[in-house]
């Protein structure tokens, strides 16, 4: 039997169908002209994340002695040198926010990393295995998802001991249980289907079928799960650090600066209008192309 | 309908058993021995160790422990406070009102907004209307809810002086607890003023809880009328020439209803985490802020039990829902 899948005709008909695939995607995403913005912005996030030190007029953790709490620079005694003012004990807070802005993204892909590969993988095996795997499973889910997630990540970072790392683990085990469900329903749903069954027949293994026959077909929904998770991450880190059990002072991680910031709230509205601000417009992005990914991967927002 | 119910309670049994577990093992897996954590840094008799050690059980096999703390479960004992000394349950209903009245205002507010907003985005889709407030529903689902309480506070507390900062009630009234609830009990008193400032010290916490759960049931409301105004039956309504606001509010709403209401059952368990930050930040005397309180304290009978009281609320209000569920649409109960 001659293998037809690598011939060089049926190489190029995949990658054809892919290219297809792609373009067809990038038109639907970019019709939602939100979506669109919100990749701009996170696009300019992650730039500024990744060349904060070119970015930032001043390090991070820099104390300027002379300049404690100075106004942003078109208050008056606002000063050129801080743009968005200082912190109480003279940090500039726009260096902090743009070395923030590291904490947030590596957070956000890092938990979403763990959640997404565990979860995923789970999923994919009480789905196709069904029977007491599944009912186990599901059940230890159905225990995870019955306590309020911020309230359990923070129980557990409190059994932990704080910390960003503690609380990346609390917050990935919290979230892990949607992909788990979700890959487990598509997973019911494409097993049952005619190319599995051949796929079957024709020898694959049962890791081949999960990982290469069924699993591609169930990661849209995971996807926009995933974007979903990524600005959940971020939420929940910045709680756990405004209740001081995430990052720990001097981090720059926009909760914690929150937190610090708190007993200035009425005498400095920058200290504390800025990291939230911050906070926000990251989310927003997120959700942002998590909306347009979610419109341009589900089937049925197509047709109409 | 009995038969779906008891059904519905046969399925939580597991997972109350896994709550229990989970509840259980929290003691268990933290780092160190329990009778020491409780001495603290004073230190403890290597007599008096022995004899706690036996008191509390930590001396025999884990599944045994295990059954006994079932045991007082069932029994309603859920252990007492290091700090107060108090018992958990008594203290857990003394504070409980407390959030339960805020998450109550809370959810009217995302209610009353989401819906009517949802059906108005839906009708004019595309318009001006629809983008705006799908465009600020995405910034409220997106909402730092601890910073936006913040923000909140400093321009209504800090620069107009509209409310005050925190707590439940100005410490000029004082008046029996009857209900619990301080808008109830504080009308109940007769005093003069004393319902309005109930009243304001409840506004700011009641929109910062709101804020998420109104985003996500406007949303929800959209997308459930959109899929809802594409139906036969509702092209039939509009052929048989009846008005738009009857197709919308009357054969369209209805339909739509169903999947909002899970979203609204759904939104409890993001209330209680929602109060957890909310409470902190308005110093509002309610089970979240006691959670964060306890955390920090250490003291950990507080956290153990609360974790599991929480849980089951949560549960038994996923039950109603659930119920309500079965109710509004026949189907559910045969599947």
């Amino acid at each position: 039997m001659t293998d037809i899948t690598n011939s060089p005709s049926a190489l190029d008909v995949k990658r054809q169908m892919r290219r297809q695939m792609l373009a067809d995607f990038w038109f639907y995403f970019s019709e939602n002209r939100g979506a669109v913005i919100g990749l701009w912005v996170f696009i300019a996030l992650v730039t500024l994340a990744v060349f904060a030190p070119v970015f930032a007029p001043h390090g991070a953790t820099q104390q300027y002695r002379d300049a404690l709490l100075v106004p942003p620079v078109w208050q008056d005694g606002g000063q050129w040198k801080f743009l968005l003012g200082t912190d109480a004990v003279g940090r500039d807070m726009l260096s902090r926010l743009i070395y923030g802005a590291r904490f947030s993204l590596f957070i956000g892909v890092v938990v979403v990393g763990i959640a997404a590969t565990t979860g995923v993988s789970v999923g994919l095996i009480a789905g196709y295995y069904r029977g007491a795997v599944d009912t186990i499973i599901m059940r230890i889910m159905d225990i995870i998802l019955a306590f309020p997630s911020l309230l359990l990540a923070l129980v557990m970072v409190a059994i932990l001991g704080p910390g960003l790392l503690n609380a990346m683990i609390a917050i990935a085990i919290v979230l892990q249980p949607h992909f788990v469900r979700l890959t487990r329903a598509s997973v019911l749903n494409e097993r049952g289907k005619d190319y599995v069954t051949s796929a079957r027949v024709a020898g694959a293994s049962p890791f081949y079928l999960m990982t290469r026959t069924i699993l591609p077909n169930c990661l849209g929904p995971v996807t926009v799960q995933a974007t979903l998770s990524f600005s959940n991450a971020i939420l929940d880190a910045a709680a756990l650090g405004f209740l001081g059990m995430g990052a720990q002072p001097p981090t720059p991680e926009w909760g914690t600066m929150l937190a610090e910031a708190r007993e200035f709230i009425l005498r400095a509205w920058w200290v504390v209008t800025f990291p939230g601000l911050a906070i926000l417009i990251t989310v927003l992005a997120v959700n942002l192309v998590g909306d347009g990914l979610r419109d341009a991967l589900d089937p049925k927002m197509k047709r109409s | 309908m009995l038969g779906f119910i008891l059904k519905r309670i046969a399925l939580l049994i597991p997972t109350l058993l896994g709550i229990t577990i989970v509840s259980f093992g929290f003691v268990r897996v933290l780092p160190g021995d329990p009778v020491l954590l409780m001495a603290g840094e004073r230190g403890i008799k290597p007599e008096r160790y022995q004899k706690l050690m036996e008191q509390f059980g930590y001396d025999r096999p884990i599944w045994e422990q295990y059954f006994d703390y079932l045991n007082q479960l069932l029994h309603g004992n859920l252990g007492n406070s290091l700090v107060t000394k108090q018992p958990v349950v008594t203290e857990f209903f003394t504070l409980f009102p407390a959030t339960v009245e805020l998450s109550i205002c809370a959810l009217i507010i995302a209610v009353s907004i989401g819906i009517p907003a949802g059906i108005i985005a839906a009708s004019k889709r595309g318009s001006f209307w629809d983008q705006s407030l799908m465009g600020t529903a995405l910034v409220g689902y997106s909402m730092p809810i601890f910073w936006w309480g913040l923000l909140l506070i400093i321009v209504f507390s800090g620069w107009l002086q509209w409310t005050p900062v925190s707590g439940r009630i100005s410490l000029l009234y004082f008046f029996p607890d009857v209900t619990g609830f301080m808008l109830i009990d504080s009308l109940l008193s007769g005093q003069k003023g004393a319902f309005t400032s109930a009243l304001s010290h409840l506004v700011l916490p009641s929109i910062v809880l709101a804020t998420i759960p109104l985003a996500v049931i406007a949303r929800q409301t959209r997308s459930a009328m959109l899929e809802v105004l594409g139906e036969d039956y509702v092209r039939t309504a509009r052929a048989k020439g009846l008005s738009p606001a009857r197709v919308v509010g009357v054969h369209a709403l209805r339909n739509a209803m169903i999947p909002v209401i899970t979203v609204i059952g759904l939104s409890v368990g993001t209330l209680l985490a929602g109060a957890i930050l909310t409470e902190t930040i308005f110093s509002w005397p309610g089970i979240g802020k006691w959670m964060v309180d306890s955390i920090s304290r250490r003291d950990y009978p507080v956290v153990q039990s609360g974790l599991l009281m929480i849980a089951i609320v949560v549960m038994v209000v996923n039950l109603l829902v659930d119920m309500t569920y079965g109710l509004i649409n026949p189907r559910i109960r045969h599947d």
